[in-house]
């Protein structure tokens, strides 16, 4: 599983980040995080409101830092 | 009886199907998690609103009965005030900042997108734009962003520098101030004045062209701009399910700014006890023609947050202060600042910040005027 944590690094970005981590290792899932912080490459995503969640190539979540359990919730699916 | 019939479906489903009985327990806790949610907001709502009510006695009885000083003295005043706002304050600021992020987070920006690049009301797009400017938060989580996004969109440069403009001057925590210490009549006009200064800030600048200077790579993208109309849908999470991260946020603002607001309030109280009345009144009347220049430019490069800035500024207002000249000031703090030049020159070239910047307080200066003619 890709997963993708865009945000042009601001604190929101950056707790996203970690509760995606949280949430990888909570459920177990075998999955690469990266942080996209280029803000041209945030775009072509077609996202407005960061932070976003991209899981293989979908977007999740956007505008918003969902909690750790939420997270898990989407990653099982 | 809603919740009767919930448990009687269910009991329904287990019995169909056995095997199911894990997951069920699970929704069930998930249900008991949410009563217990709803119960919560229905009990802290309104004895939140309750002690809002009975703040002033709660607070007079404790500052001139419990601890036993003199209403007419400085001291019992300046305490009396300090507390009374410092609560006051607190309670609007984390209700208001839960209610805008609801707004927020039902807040349809690909429609809006969609509707400003696909519709041309004449006008009315700059409303739409300078309003979703107030209620959405100014910062780098979604500014830069937003304003690529339209700019992609297609979105003409004047409507995106409307939703610009009014961002970091009508927010959450400036309007939770205002209310607190203001009242909502200088609330209202504070909120309205900005809405309205972002729609003629924005179609001014839009009249400039001043296309040319954004930076090199947006204006690549604006010159490929496409009309999207793909409509995100992938949020499927429940209003229930997202209020608690919500009241979170809220909770999270109030945090943040608690510091400033204190100190903000304590400066603010300790001059209320003490600077006598009419103080500023030599310099900042409105009869002096030049009050109101001198109070935005000497705010432009001052960066404070709302939170410390409206106690202060309250104070100079009860001390003869007109509420125009008050309010320019304000939203020139709020409104203009380095961090905020910064943020933008990832997007714009410096010569277009200078104008944007300019433009801007030039505009606060004239709605002093107004304000001070008018109130």
């Amino acid at each position: 599983m890709e997963i993708k944590v865009l945000g042009t690094g601001c604190s929101k970005c950056k707790s996203l980040e970690k509760a995606t981590k949280e949430a990888v290792e909570k459920t177990g899932v075998n999955a690469t995080i990266t942080k996209v912080e280029d803000i041209v490459e945030i775009m072509n995503f077609g996202v407005m409101t960061t932070p976003a969640l991209v899981v293989n190539g979908e977007i999740v979540v956007k505008g918003r830092v969902p909690s750790v359990d939420e997270i898990a919730k989407l990653l099982s699916k | 009886m809603s919740r009767f019939n919930f448990f009687k479906k269910s009991g329904d489903k287990t019995e169909g199907a056995f095997f199911a009985l894990e997951s069920q327990n699970k929704l069930n806790q998930k249900k008991k998690n949410q009563t217990k949610l709803v119960l919560l907001i229905l009990t802290v709502l309104p004895l939140l609103i309750a002690l809002y009510h009975y703040l002033p006695l709660l607070v007079d009885s404790f500052t001139y009965d419990l601890i036993k000083l003199k209403p007419e003295s400085h001291l019992g005043e300046a305490i009396n005030f300090f507390f009374y706002d410092t609560i006051k304050i607190l309670i609007l600021l984390f209700l208001i900042s839960s209610l805008m992020g609801v707004v927020n987070a039902y807040f349809p920006v690909d429609r809006l997108r969609i509707y400003l690049t696909t519709k041309k009301i004449y006008g009315l797009e700059y409303l739409f734009a300078s309003f979703f400017g107030a209620v959405t938060p100014f910062c780098s989580c979604s500014s830069i962003p937003l304003f690529i996004g339209f700019v992609k969109g297609g979105i003409p440069l004047g409507v995106t520098f409307a939703y610009l403009i009014t961002s970091p001057l009508v927010n959450e925590v400036a309007v939770a101030m205002f209310l607190g210490l203001f009242g909502i009549k200088a609330t209202v006009i504070y909120a309205g004045s900005g809405i309205l200064m972002g729609m003629m800030g924005g179609f001014f600048l839009g009249k400039l062209k001043l296309d040319k200077y954004l930076s090199d790579w947006v204006r690549q993208i604006q010159d490929n701009a496409i009309q999207e109309n793909e409509e995100w849908n992938g949020e499927k999470t429940s209003f229930i399910d997202r209020l608690p991260t919500i009241i979170k946020d809220g909770w999270d603002i109030v945090r943040k700014v608690l510091l400033y607001v204190i100190i903000g309030i304590a400066i603010g109280a300790a001059m209320h006890g003490y600077v006598p009345e009419y103080f500023f009144t030599e310099f900042l009347s409105a009869d002096k023609w030049y009050a109101i220049p001198l109070a935005v430019i000497l705010a432009v490069p001052m960066y404070a947050n709302a939170a410390g800035v409206v106690p202060i500024i309250q104070v100079f207002v009860a001390k003869g202060v007109p509420l125009g000249t008050a309010i320019a000031f304000m939203m020139a703090i709020v409104g203009l600042s380095l961090p905020e030049a910064t943020l933008l020159k990832k997007v714009m070239k410096w010569k277009l910040i200078s104008i944007f910047f300019g433009t801007i307080t030039l505009f606060i200066i004239l709605l002093g005027y107004l304000f001070n003619l008018v109130l």
